[in-house]
């Protein structure tokens, strides 16, 4: 009664905005009544304005998802800043913000928002906007979206979006009357690496009551064939997943330990501070994008770049004074040392936790970092990971041209070697330890940089890495390289198969047991050192 | 962080740790609770909160003339998220400071860690975190929500239509008790509504985890073979952060496998790029974007004290549901002390059922006659893009707290003390 009432205020008002602005084309009134309904009526109009499309379809869906939307004293508004208008026309509205009762936005209505915007942007003149809405749409295809694929299928020309659009189709008429079309549609979906495809396809070979679901033999027949090409190329990409959670939990666990394996594969320094200054690190990469953010605020993407020199020099700077203040006195004395190191640990998680506070600190992935590639749908590669094994790559190469193709180098070797030597042949031992305590903290620091992409940041972050790092190295092999990078990878992938087969936590405990092992049956590690310097 | 505000760190530190030395003269003219809350180690980055939140509750009972005409002196406490020295803390503050009552711990290995300390010395302990029930204990007042005020409405909007319609479920948690027992509770309260064995997966990853690509693969599979997936999340701690920027990552959105989140709230989120949780949901019992005077008035009174009293990065501090249970916890004890005119332990007990409070969850509060328990609201909410909440569905009223869940077998006939 009431609601008649105001739906004769709302045409009447709609006739005055029409005699005000004829120009303006209006939404049919009954087409949005639906919004300020139940639920379900919701979500139906929106879908039905999605399919409708035009310019005030979109303008009402976009005060929807903004939560601008609502309803005031009856009538559906639109808040725009501090004027009301109408939602079906557009027309202003004499009304107060505050008195409109907007709606409040949840999942499902977002997810039919979703869709409803990808039907409107089917029409778009962009090519890659037309392909992300039809592959929204073929996840979230409904019988009464049919004929609008069939309308853009007839005019869309580009051989990719007909390809999704066909394959979307093709899901709905799955259940169609007509066998032909089941039949198209079967053989269509061999297409798809979906596994929920699969379901779809697989539903139709179940027998109910003695029956097959699917009458037809030939339809049948299609089914399993897609069934099986589906299956192969879902196995194949999900191989290559865990492959690459494999090498991207090593190249982790590389630049972890990365910096241990010189500082204590090289020059024998148990530094129990290594996780610390994986923390320095990560703090230097925050304080960085803090700059950025105050003053490039254009840049701020390209913060992690910047971030490298950074990320190095500080903890580089802190392990040299780690080493010129405390570990240049027990050298040869490795209880000592640890014991040292472990304070000085201490001591940095609680200056971090005084200067930056107790809570985590904020990264954002940059931009480009986000998101990543997908092989089939639920195998993703995200981009932060393929960047991280990257850097671990380019940080790998720099210390190996540092190691071999440098004076420094050949000097940090040299001394490893014989130190007594080395000295003898006019080698600075003192400065090149110094210096190498620096390189390998440094590198700590890069590896922080990496890790405050993908984990939080916070005092105690290099607790949880320090066990690993150790791990990494005593596995590898102390005193070389290229031992860490091999037990990284090896760690990295066994772990992440036994995780996907037992389970997180079981994998960590396996993983354990082996490394105890392994240690027992073969002390040296992997990769030992040959020759004269091997019982140094 | 400047350097004035480094030194009111330090000095805010050190008069801490004065106030955790114990007081020589005996001034009978106050009246001493405890602070029992980690301050370092893991649990520090929640529980702090926690204590500032208590010591400004304190100090604003003070200023409004005490207890019973008393000051009240807040002994504070760090058991340095340290499960064992819980208890020897526990036993500090009873037996050597003769505190009247204890308001702290968090994590519910804690509170199992002190249980029998407050019943030994017939003590009180105020609990103010959600948990996972199945536990009365006689000198513990549990301020957060029981399982049937938190855990079972958030599954039951997630079968709704409006919550998605779930039909499949994923029970992720961190592996220790509250997630194993909350999850025991759901996978049988999911099977009461005739959900299928198949369609429940249940995994657990250790405390501090951060790599979470085998786990959301597994996810993806699960929701990929049918029906609408739904994620109950009751990971604890930092985990969350790399859990869910996985998850955005992987092109997970809210969307299409909704996260509910029993453990995430204001306080959490503060260290986190909130863009790829944004329509993720919690379930609480209070947010700190609800409106009403009395949430508007706590929210501010808590900024202006985190102000004055130099908290590192005052200026962003947010206010969540524990804090609010720390806060109305505190003014139930001070209402049953007022009604019994003694702080005596049983005759507090004997007060307080029946205690009511205008809390800033926007209701009033009433602590339960027999169960120790507060009847609380639920609310439902969707992580906003700033980490905030915007509550999607809540209770009409607040509802009374089941500690023994009805989908346990055995536990009929255990509601109360």
């Amino acid at each position: 009664m009431l609601r008649s009432g105001f739906t004769r205020l709302l045409c009447g008002l709609a006739l005055l905005g029409m005699l005000a602005a004829p120009a303006r084309a209006a939404l049919d009134e009954a087409k949005v009544a639906g919004l300020a309904g139940d639920f379900q009526s919701r979500l139906d109009t929106i879908e039905a304005l999605g399919v409708a499309g035009g310019d005030d379809a979109r303008r009402v869906l976009d005060a929807l998802e903004g939560g601008r939307l609502g309803l005031a004293a009856g009538v559906l508004v639109i808040v725009a800043g501090d004027s009301v208008v109408s939602a079906a026309t557009g027309e202003k509205l004499d009304l107060a913000p505050a008195a409109a009762e907007t709606f409040t936005v949840n999942n499902r209505v977002r997810r039919a928002l979703g869709t409803a915007r990808a039907a409107l942007a089917l029409a778009a003149s962009d090519r890659d906007v037309r392909l992300s809405a039809a592959r929204t749409l073929a996840d979230n295809t409904t019988e009464s979206l049919l004929p609008m694929f069939e309308r853009a299928l007839a005019k869309e020309s580009d051989d990719e979006i007909r390809s999704v659009l066909a394959r979307a189709a093709a899901r709905v008429n799955l259940a169609s009357a007509d066998a032909a079309k089941r039949l198209k549609a079967a053989e269509a979906l061999g297409e798809s690496s979906d596994p929920a495809v699969k379901n779809l396809l697989a539903a139709l070979l179940e027998k109910k009551d003695g029956e097959w679901v699917e009458p037809s033999s030939e339809v049948r027949a299609a089914a399993d064939m897609a069934i099986h090409t589906i299956d192969r190329r879902i196995a194949t990409a999900e191989a290559v997943g865990t492959l690459f959670s494999g090498l991207s939990l090593g190249s982790i666990l590389l630049l972890a330990a990365l910096g241990l394996a010189i500082t204590y594969g090289v020059m024998g320094v148990i530094n129990m501070a290594h996780g610390e200054l994986l923390m320095v690190g990560a703090y230097a990469t925050f304080l960085v994008q803090g700059l950025f953010r105050s003053y490039l605020p254009a840049y701020v993407d390209w913060y992690v770049a910047a971030a490298i020199p950074a990320a190095f020099l500080a903890a580089a700077l802190v392990g040299v004074a780690m080493e010129r203040l405390v570990l240049r006195h027990l050298y040869g004395r490795p209880l000592e040392s640890l014991l040292a190191t472990w304070g000085l640990s201490l001591v940095l998680i609680q200056a971090a936790r005084v200067v930056f506070g107790p809570q985590n600190v904020e990264l954002a992935n940059p931009v480009w970092m986000s998101g990543g590639i997908a092989l089939a749908a639920g195998v993703v590669l995200p981009w932060n990971r393929i960047v991280i094994v990257g850097f671990a790559v380019f940080v790998l190469l720099l210390i190996w041209l540092m190691m071999q193709r440098t004076r420094l180098g050949m000097f940090v070797r040299a001394v490893t070697q014989n130190r007594a030597m080395a000295g003898c042949v006019g080698v600075p031992t003192a400065r090149v330890d110094t210096l190498a305590f620096a390189i390998g903290s440094g590198v700590a620091g890069l590896g922080g940089l990496a890790l405050s992409q993908i984990a939080n940041v916070g005092p105690a972050m290099g607790t949880g890495y320090i066990v690993d790092a150790f791990m990494v190295v005593v596995l590898g092999g102390v005193g070389q390289l290229a031992g860490a990078v091999w037990a990284a990878l090896g760690l990295g992938i066994v772990g992440k198969f036994l995780e996907g087969w037992a389970g997180a936590v079981i994998a960590k405990i396996l993983v354990l047991v082996f490394v105890i092992v392994f240690i027992q049956k073969r002390p040296q590690g992997i990769f030992a050192l040959k020759g004269r310097f091997a019982d140094m | 962080m400047n350097r004035r505000t480094f030194v009111q760190a330090l000095a805010l530190s050190a008069s801490i740790a004065a106030i955790g030395l114990p007081v020589g003269a005996h001034a009978a003219d106050t009246i001493k609770v405890g602070i029992l809350h980690s301050l370092s180690g893991t649990m520090a980055i929640s529980e702090t909160a926690l204590k500032n939140v208590a010591l400004m509750t304190i100090e604003e009972i003070n200023a409004k003339g005490g207890v019973m005409g008393k000051k009240l002196e807040p002994v504070v406490v760090d058991p340095a998220s340290n499960w064992p020295l819980f208890a020897e803390k526990a036993r500090q503050l009873i037996s050597q400071d003769k505190v009247a009552a204890v308001f702290g711990c968090w994590t519910s290995v804690s509170r199992k860690s002190v249980n029998p300390v407050f019943k030994e010395l017939n003590s009180l302990l105020f609990y103010p975190v959600q948990y996972e029930g199945e536990e009365l204990e006689k000198n513990v007042f549990y301020t957060g929500a029981a399982p049937n005020q938190q855990a079972i409405p958030a599954v039951e909007y997630l079968m709704s239509a409006e919550g998605g319609g779930a039909k499949r479920f994923v029970l992720l948690g961190t592996d220790y008790v509250y997630p194993r027992t909350t999850n025991k509770i759901l996978r049988a309260f999911l099977k009461s509504k005739g959900v299928a064995e198949a369609d429940i997966m249940e995994d657990y990853t250790p405390f501090g985890h951060s790599d979470y690509q085998t786990i959301i693969a597994k996810i993806k599979k699960f929701a990929a073979e049918g029906k609408k997936t739904a994620v109950i999340s009751t990971i604890n701690g930092d985990s969350n952060v790399p859990f869910y920027k996985e998850l955005g990552n992987a092109g997970l959105k809210a969307t299409d496998v909704p996260v509910v989140a029993f453990s995430v709230g204001e306080e959490e989120l503060r260290g986190v790029d909130t863009k790829p949780l944004v329509g993720h949901l919690a379930a609480w019992n209070y947010f700190m974007t609800l409106k009403n005077p009395e949430n508007d008035a706590f929210a501010k009174k808590y900024k202006d004290w985190a102000k004055k009293n130099g908290v590192p990065n005052a200026d962003t501090v947010v206010t969540n549901d524990p804090m609010e249970a720390t806060y109305v916890g505190i003014y139930m004890w001070k209402q049953a002390v007022e009604k019994a005119k003694s702080t005596d332990t049983d005759k507090v007990i004997a007060a307080i059922g029946g205690q009511t409070f205008k809390s800033p969850s926007g209701f009033t509060l009433t602590m339960d006659k027999t169960n120790h328990h507060l009847h609380k609201p639920v609310y439902i909410g969707e992580v906003r893009a700033d980490g905030q909440f915007d509550v999607v569905w809540k209770t009409k009223e607040p509802i009374r707290a089941q500690p023994w869940s009805p989908f346990i077998a055995g536990n009929e006939g255990k509601q109360k003390i």
